[in-house]
């Protein structure tokens, strides 16, 4: 079996929100819709102060809340992990989005864009009215993640088979991979580092891993 | 840091008004209907009562409907009742309602089985509110226990206000009416006290403002006004004041804590890091 998962190497992350931008652009989501998202946070008062940018997003859990509480079965879990949204059953009560413990969820209205009223160029490439007034959020851009399995690729190896946000991230921070896979590059990370998800005590089993320090052994 | 997108628990802003006015009205419609039908009255009186608490529940499923993104689509929530508690809400009022209508046509086996789809209908409403676990207020156990009362304490509230020009005070309904407010009271602290470490400390300066309605208005000054009435005291005219003068304030302080949960009190959790990164990290 195959489970898609992603790793944030918090040591490494700078909160450059290149993962961010890299998003928007693969996915064109309106303004105020982040499917990834960096949160900057700050712990400890002056001068004892520590900060973290911590990426953020749809953890594809294995108990996804959302799914459970779906009233159109919209919402629904691939065999590989990968929670999904048919945006033609989706009757947008937003449900989902109340129930999801990491925020991931958008629902937008209005067909609004970057710029105004106008959309720019890759905007208007990629608007789909179906997404309009239904939930939306990240899909660990798993179009292409079929397209390059398809085509013979490994999705966090070969970039046409990777999830945009790791793409771009420049300093290496986002892995995507098979955790199921002790060989693949996720599963090696998780291997060689102590790690923690999200939450983790709400029972939901999130499928993004955060790395915070070397594994002692 | 921004606000809007944590690290510290912010207020979930897809549930507004329409979402808080399906609880506040099916509870209400349900608890109404639950105790028309308990209470034995008969003639138009009943058929009134029972026609306002099925049109309390249907006014709160028109205020989803006014809240869901594709409207036209609605009747895809009856999809998944295999786990959507909602998908339940939906197919229990289907059957509340024709159940209600059983009962308007004078088809009196139906009381039973009404009763029972309204306090279904009822649960159905909490479980849909304790099964967000993004949002520590309703998530906690208790939330059920909690809104069931609250809607049973609230229809009963509407029954003595509605039929108070009838001078009628029944001891034994006015005592468990006494005992709803009691429970909907007891069940409230306890709830407070089992969120306290969880929700966020605006969240629980938002539950307490009206908690504190709930609890001297609702509560004390409620139970003060049904005792007399409760234990046969006072009976006829005065008796049916003080219940109707209860019920309207068990009522409107429900009204007000329900409106609170939904769209004052639903903070979510925010982030946590469990560990902080250490740094300097080799490439390797």
């Amino acid at each position: 079996m195959t489970r898609w998962a992603m790793v944030a190497d918090l040591r490494r992350c700078v909160g450059c929100q290149t993962c961010t931008a890299s998003c928007k652009q693969a996915n064109a989501t309106p303004p105020g819709v982040q499917w990834r998202r960096v949160i900057d946070i700050e712990i400890g008062e002056y001068p004892d102060v520590q900060r973290a940018f911590v990426p953020v997003g749809c953890q594809h859990c294995d108990e996804p809340p959302c799914m459970e509480v779906c009233p159109t079965t919209a919402t629904r879990k691939r065999a590989d992990g990968i929670v999904t949204i048919d945006y033609d059953l989706c009757i947008g009560c937003a449900y989902c989005a109340v129930a999801c413990p990491y925020q991931a969820r958008y629902k937008s209205d209005l067909a609004a864009f970057a710029y105004g009223a106008q959309p720019t160029i890759n905007e208007a490439l990629r608007h789909d009215d179906a997404k309009r007034s239904v939930a939306t959020k990240c899909t660990f851009c798993v179009d292409k993640i079929d397209t390059g399995l398809a085509q013979g690729m490994t999705p966090g190896i070969d970039p046409d088979a990777t999830p945009a946000c790791v793409n771009s991230c420049i300093a290496e921070a986002l892995a995507f991979g098979d955790i199921e896979d002790p060989n693949s590059n996720v599963s090696q990370l998780l291997a060689k580092n102590q790690h923690f998800r999200m939450h983790e005590e709400l029972g939901t089993g999130p499928g993004f891993f955060y790395l915070w320090d070397r594994n002692p052994s | 840091m921004s606000a809007a997108y944590g690290p510290n628990p912010w207020q979930q802003a897809h549930w507004d008004w329409r979402a808080a006015g399906n609880f506040i009205c099916g509870g209400a419609g349900g608890g109404l209907v639950t105790f028309t039908v308990l209470s034995g009255i008969d003639g138009i009186l009943a058929k009134l009562l029972l026609l306002a608490g099925l049109g309390l529940v249907g006014l709160g499923l028109l205020c989803v409907w006014l809240e869901i993104g594709r409207p036209l689509r609605a009747l895809n929530v009856f999809l998944n009742p295999r786990t959507s508690w909602m998908s339940r809400e939906a197919l229990v009022s289907g059957l509340l309602f024709a159940l209600g209508l059983g009962l308007l046509i004078d088809i009196g086996a139906l009381g039973v089985p009404a009763v029972v789809a309204a306090l279904a209908f009822m649960y159905c409403q909490a479980r849909i509110v304790q099964a967000a676990r993004g949002i520590p207020a309703w998530r906690e156990p208790l939330t059920v226990p909690l809104l069931v009362t609250t809607g049973l304490a609230e229809g009963a509230g509407l029954f003595w206000v509605m039929i108070a020009f009838q001078a009628r005070g029944g001891a034994l309904f006015a005592a468990l009416f006494g005992a709803l407010v009691l429970a909907r009271w007891l069940l409230w602290r306890a709830w407070r006290a089992r969120i306290a470490a969880s929700a966020a400390p605006r969240a629980l300066a938002a539950i307490d403002a009206s908690g504190r309605n709930l609890q001297r208005f609702g509560g004390a000054v409620a139970l003060a006004l049904i005792i007399l009435p409760a234990t046969g005291l006072l009976t006829g005219g005065w008796a049916a004041l003080l219940l109707a003068i209860a019920g309207a304030l068990v009522a409107a302080t429900g009204v007000h804590f329900k409106f609170t949960l939904i769209t004052r009190a639903s903070f979510n959790q925010g982030f946590v890091l469990k560990r902080l990164p250490v740094r300097g990290v080799p490439r390797s």
